[in-house]
């Protein structure tokens, strides 16, 4: 049977791809943010997991207004990258994982969540980024992934307790997963920041630091929040915290902070990386 | 801008703003696409008559003003490709909303870390 192992959380700036494609991983600026990656390195090294479930935001790439699904799951055997308009250089395609995909549709279909499918489908620097960050040498060194997006673009947006429930359904499709195989699930994006209006600039360090608190042993204070608490804590872009938040509703068994790294600003934003560990419920009780 | 949330300097991306917005957003979005940017800028008079925009939207492309854009019914994410063919980032259009200069914006991010 398929086994969550863990998680691991990131910022998904889109200027980390930019330093990247600049080669400025030890410029002083860049330094700190890029070096919390190396247990980060040594911790997919130690565990080997063979598939990654990714929940991020789409940032206009592959939707637009004309179709916004609230959530969505790629089901493809690939994923291409495609320019965005301000000059990332566009990514080699990342391999995908259709069997897993159609469990997690099938499985999270019947726990009543109702999720648009993409057999083709292009995935932005909120994908991207985050897997350049964990796998350095590139897409072929990467292993496959299944994209799971939840919408943050255009109100309203669902609920963070909904996200939550919404990750508790992933978490069972994958372990009722029967191949053998070692998932890890990445949350992208936040914490806290804003783009747009007067207050744009707004990072609460306070309010991240207890998100990444919360996240491992109460995440129910995080899936409490309304989002009208979210954006005034977090900023109007810091509800991609949904996305952690659904990260965090998949594993039900026991959770651990492996690592934990904050780091202001990354570009306009409070940049954080997180590593949980997972025992599943039922490898648990099989120990007692 | 009068929304659910009512937070001050925070615009919300509702549906009253992606009824008012959605020429503005679709020609924005289109310049994710290369030929669509050079298109633009080669005419963009032109251009924002094909995608139908408002006035106040074509009076906000031509000052290049991100809080007009924005209460034109402009979204950030759609926006931020705008600002991208004129090689502007977030904080360039952050400085530019709140008046401060990009030195001074960019003071005040690293600030939030202390
Ligand atoms: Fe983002």
């Amino acid at each position: 049977m398929a086994r969550i192992i863990g998680a691991i959380a990131t910022s998904h700036v889109p200027s980390i791809g930019g330093a990247i494609a600049k080669g400025l991983q030890k410029d002083p600026y860049w330094k700190p943010f890029f070096d919390a990656f190396d247990p980060v390195h040594d911790w997919l090294a130690r565990n080997k997991p063979d598939v990654a479930v990714v929940i991020y935001n789409d940032h206009g790439l592959n939707f637009f207004l004309d179709q916004m699904p609230t959530f969505a799951v790629g089901a493809a055997e690939s994923y291409t990258n495609a320019d965005e308009g301000w000059g990332l250089p566009v990514r080699p395609p990342y391999a995908g994982d259709s069997e897993l995909s159609w469990q997690i549709i099938d499985k999270v279909m019947a726990q009543d969540f109702d999720l648009v499918t993409c057999q083709e489908m292009q995935v932005d620097h909120a994908f991207v980024v985050p897997m350049q960050l964990l796998w350095p040498d590139g897409g072929a060194k990467a292993i496959p992934a299944v994209p799971v997006t939840i919408n943050s673009i255009q109100h309203p947006l669902p609920r963070a307790e909904r996200c939550f429930r919404f990750g508790q359904a992933i978490g069972r499709a994958i372990e009722s997963f029967p191949r053998d195989c070692k998932v890890v699930l990445l949350a992208t994006g936040g914490l806290s920041h804003q783009l747009d209006g007067t207050r744009a600039g707004f990072i609460n360090k306070e309010f991240d630091l207890w998100c990444m608190d919360k996240i491992v042993n109460d995440p129910q204070a995080l899936a409490s929040l309304t989002t009208k608490e979210i954006i005034e804590k977090a900023g109007s872009q810091g509800v991609e915290l949904m996305c952690w938040i659904a990260m965090r509703g998949a594993m039900q068994g026991h959770v651990s902070a492996a690592f934990s790294k904050y780091h202001i600003p990354v570009s306009n934003t409070g940049g954080a990386v997180m590593v949980f560990d997972h025992e599943p419920v039922v490898h648990r009780l099989a120990a007692e | 801008m009068d929304d659910q949330f009512n937070i001050p300097g925070t615009p919300i991306f509702d549906g009253t703003q992606a009824r008012k917005g959605y020429a503005l957003n679709k020609m924005c979005y289109s310049f994710n696409d290369e030929l669509n940017r050079k298109t633009f800028l080669a005419d963009e008079e032109a251009y924002m008559r094909t995608y139908g925009l408002s006035e106040p939207q074509k009076e906000a492309i031509r000052h290049r003003n991100v809080l007009e854009l924005i209460a034109a019914g402009g979204n950030i994410y759609y926006l931020a490709k705008f600002a991208g063919i004129f090689g502007l980032g977030v904080q360039d259009v952050g400085a530019q909303q709140t008046g401060m200069s990009l030195e001074a914006f960019k003071e005040m991010l690293t600030a939030h870390g202390h």
